[in-house]
């Protein structure tokens, strides 16, 4: 089948999509592998979808797959509201709607010939998920490859078995660590945050990718300031609410920005100022 | 689609209060589903118009902070009034519209039924110059995104604008400050003024090829040099009686610069996030969509309806609300409007029709607003209020 691009066209209405596998990757965050039921679309990292559940209702959830196979596409998903609660839910064989891509990517081009950092805490680490795919791919055109995952506590960290095999793989350095430890947890311990000064990359020669609460992203940003990374390599991904996709129904409104349509992924110098206004 | 096509090429005509009835009688004629000013519930609102006795002739309005009321003219004017609470937004991008609707055929399965969308043939009979600029405000949001609205675009499609010139400006418009009005050189298809002093008639002109040929199609004269005086005479009243004032100088930096200024809550103190001025704005375009099932679950639909910057829900991260305080939620709603939108959509996303100054219950007047945060932007001073009040006074 042909793979399509970005659609512009029949915003209002879900393709159907067949759930093919369910992987439960914490008490509460799953990861679902659907088939399209008609052609692929393409997609880029750090893109994401407008996924509905059958007369429940629609969610924005980032694509967390490799971006060189748009026939498997996987999104995770942690159970928060109504319809996510309901995507935890689902089984295989069970159809969803998906509208999309949506959503600017992240710059990996912009990494080429440089240190590729990334940052991701908790679920964060599934919107930069393709990045890394696509970036171990064409493992030749970027410096170190280096990944800061936090998490939590040992229990709700998500994609284990990538982590294992990155790490195995020795293309990229990864560095995990959890707030809190539980008996038998033999990794690091402390915020993500603090890994940023000591791990080795290029401060001035790199390309930084974080994801994970705007709290975590703020202290990243910090962290990587201050060992001397410009502010306009360090990419943010950010989250609100979002009913089209599209940048018309105003819900994921950030001062003069549209989450959806200008984002989600931002560089550094865009928002800063614009989180740090309160309730803004 | 809708925008103007061509100049107008011939000269303004005059219609006579029979040819008013003509024109309309011809829009009927062409299968234009005419919508205008009508009188309903005390208020004078869009509907549809099958003849030119459904137009609020002899009607005028009373408008101020937080009050409308109707009134009776001593003329027989058909446009004698400002704008009601009701604009084009309610027709081209309604309160509610259906999304589609699905089938569920087993557990697992359901196939979604697009809902159809005719293309309409829509006729706007006695739009206001701020009513055609909001509607060119609402084309950028709608069709000019990175995507077209369905919704809109089908009901946009072969819009045809007939606006007629104000001057009947009420108490709370400002459209001169936002250069919408009171008179209005292109944007719609037929531009008509009404004129009083002597015999009642219309001054006509086309702004469009459409516009033109409709005009050919309806009797009429040429117009006189006292027409055309009598057209200026006209906008010279209304503005002269536009006193509301909203400087825009350097607004964006001044509002985006002022996000902490104490007068936001001084605001908040006042506004019931009640939502009325989201709803009677004739740009506001944020909408919320609701999922349905019958009880069975073998049906589903989704509608999309207007939503407001100012419930609590609006924006929230996670199942966290963004905006707790009212004081951000009107933040939020004014720095949009006057400030953001310009980054948005490249044009300022207020038209100065003055609604939301009228329908607010508590009548908070942005202009009002706009224009303390202005003189005191410097030195931020605090506490307030800045007029002192009757307590200290006494």
């Amino acid at each position: 089948m042909p793979v399509l691009d970005v659609p512009t066209q029949g915003t209002l209405t879900s393709r159907p999509y067949q759930i093919t596998t369910v992987r439960h990757q914490t008490h509460d965050i799953v990861t679902i592998d659907v088939a399209p039921q008609q052609h692929p679309i393409a997609f880029r990292p750090g893109q994401f979808d407008m996924v509905y559940v059958y007369g429940i209702g629609e969610a924005a959830i980032s694509i967390s797959s490799d971006p060189a196979t748009p026939g498997l596409l996987s999104h995770t998903i942690r159970a928060v509201g109504w319809v996510t609660r309901a995507l935890n839910d689902l089984q295989p064989g069970t159809r969803i709607g998906i509208r999309g891509p949506y959503g600017r990517p992240w710059p990996l081009q912009e990494a080429e010939g440089k240190d590729l950092v990334i940052i991701a805490g908790g679920i964060g680490l599934a919107p930069v998920r393709p990045a890394i795919v696509e970036a171990l791919r064409h493992r030749e055109r970027y410096g170190r490859i280096v990944l800061l995952k936090g998490a939590r506590s040992p229990r709700d960290l998500v994609f284990r078995d990538d982590l294992d095999r990155w790490h195995a793989d020795r293309g990229i350095d990864v560095h995990v660590t959890v707030d809190s430890a539980v008996r038998g947890w033999g990794g690091r311990v402390g915020v993500v945050t603090k890994l940023i000064p000591r791990v080795p990359f290029d401060p001035e020669n790199c390309v930084v990718l974080t994801c994970g609460p705007e709290v975590m992203m703020w202290f990243s940003a910090e962290a990587l300031l201050k060992r001397g990374v410009p502010p306009e390599r360090i990419f943010v991904t950010l989250e609100r609410n979002m009913k089209c996709g599209v940048g018309t129904c105003g819900h994921c409104q950030l001062g003069p920005v549209f989450l959806c349509r200008d984002g989600p992924v931002f560089s550094w110098p865009e928002v800063a100022g614009l989180l740090d206004v309160r309730e803004l | 689609m809708g925008a103007p096509e061509a100049q107008p090429t011939n000269e303004p005509v005059v219609l006579s209060e029979d040819g008013l009835e003509r024109l309309l009688g011809r829009l009927h004629h062409e299968g234009y589903e005419v919508i205008g000013p009508t009188v309903r519930d005390q208020a004078i609102v869009h509907g549809p118009l099958s003849e030119v006795g459904d137009l609020p002739r002899g009607w005028g309005d009373e408008q101020a902070p937080g009050h409308y009321r109707l009134v009776r003219r001593e003329d027989d004017a058909y446009f004698g009034f400002a704008v009601g609470p009701s604009s084009a937004k309610r027709t081209l991008f309604p309160p509610r519209q259906p999304l589609w609707t699905a089938e569920s055929r087993d557990d697992a399965n359901f196939e979604i039924i697009e809902t159809e969308r005719p293309k309409r043939r829509l006729a706007f009979f006695g739009l206001r110059p701020c009513e055609v600029a909001a509607i060119a405000v609402q084309d950028r949001v709608l069709l000019h995104g990175i995507v077209e609205d369905e919704v809109y675009a089908a009901n946009r499609a072969a819009v045809l604008l007939v606006a007629v010139e104000c001057g009947a400006p009420a108490a709370t418009c400002f459209c001169h400050s936002m250069k919408t009005g009171p008179g209005l050189e292109t944007g719609a298809d037929l531009i008509l003024t009404e004129l009083l002093d002597g015999e009642h008639r219309f001054l006509a002109r086309a702004g469009t090829t459409t516009g033109e040929e409709l005009l050919e199609r309806v009797e009429h004269d040429v117009a006189s040099e006292e027409d055309l005086d009598a057209r200026k005479e006209v906008l010279a009243s209304a503005s002269a009686r536009l006193e509301r004032q909203l400087d825009t100088t350097e607004i964006h930096g001044l509002l985006m610069g002022n996000l902490d200024h104490p007068r936001w809550d001084a605001i908040a103190e006042r506004c019931l996030a009640c939502a009325n001025c989201t709803l009677v704005c004739p740009t506001c375009f944020c909408t919320t969509v609701e999922d349905r099932t019958d009880l069975a679950g073998t049906e589903a639909s989704r509608e999309r309806r207007w939503d407001s910057c100012f419930s609590l829900e609006f924006t929230h991260t996670g199942p966290a609300s963004v905006r707790n305080s009212t004081r951000s939620r009107y933040r939020q709603w004014l720095t949009h409007k006057l400030a953001t939108w310009i980054d948005q959509f490249d044009t300022s996303g207020c038209v100065g029709c003055g609604r939301c100054i009228t329908w607010c219950p508590v009548g908070i007047d942005l202009t009002e607003e706009v224009d303390i945060i202005r003189r005191t932007s410097e030195e931020n001073v605090a506490p307030w209020p800045m007029v002192p009040s009757p307590l200290q006074e006494g």
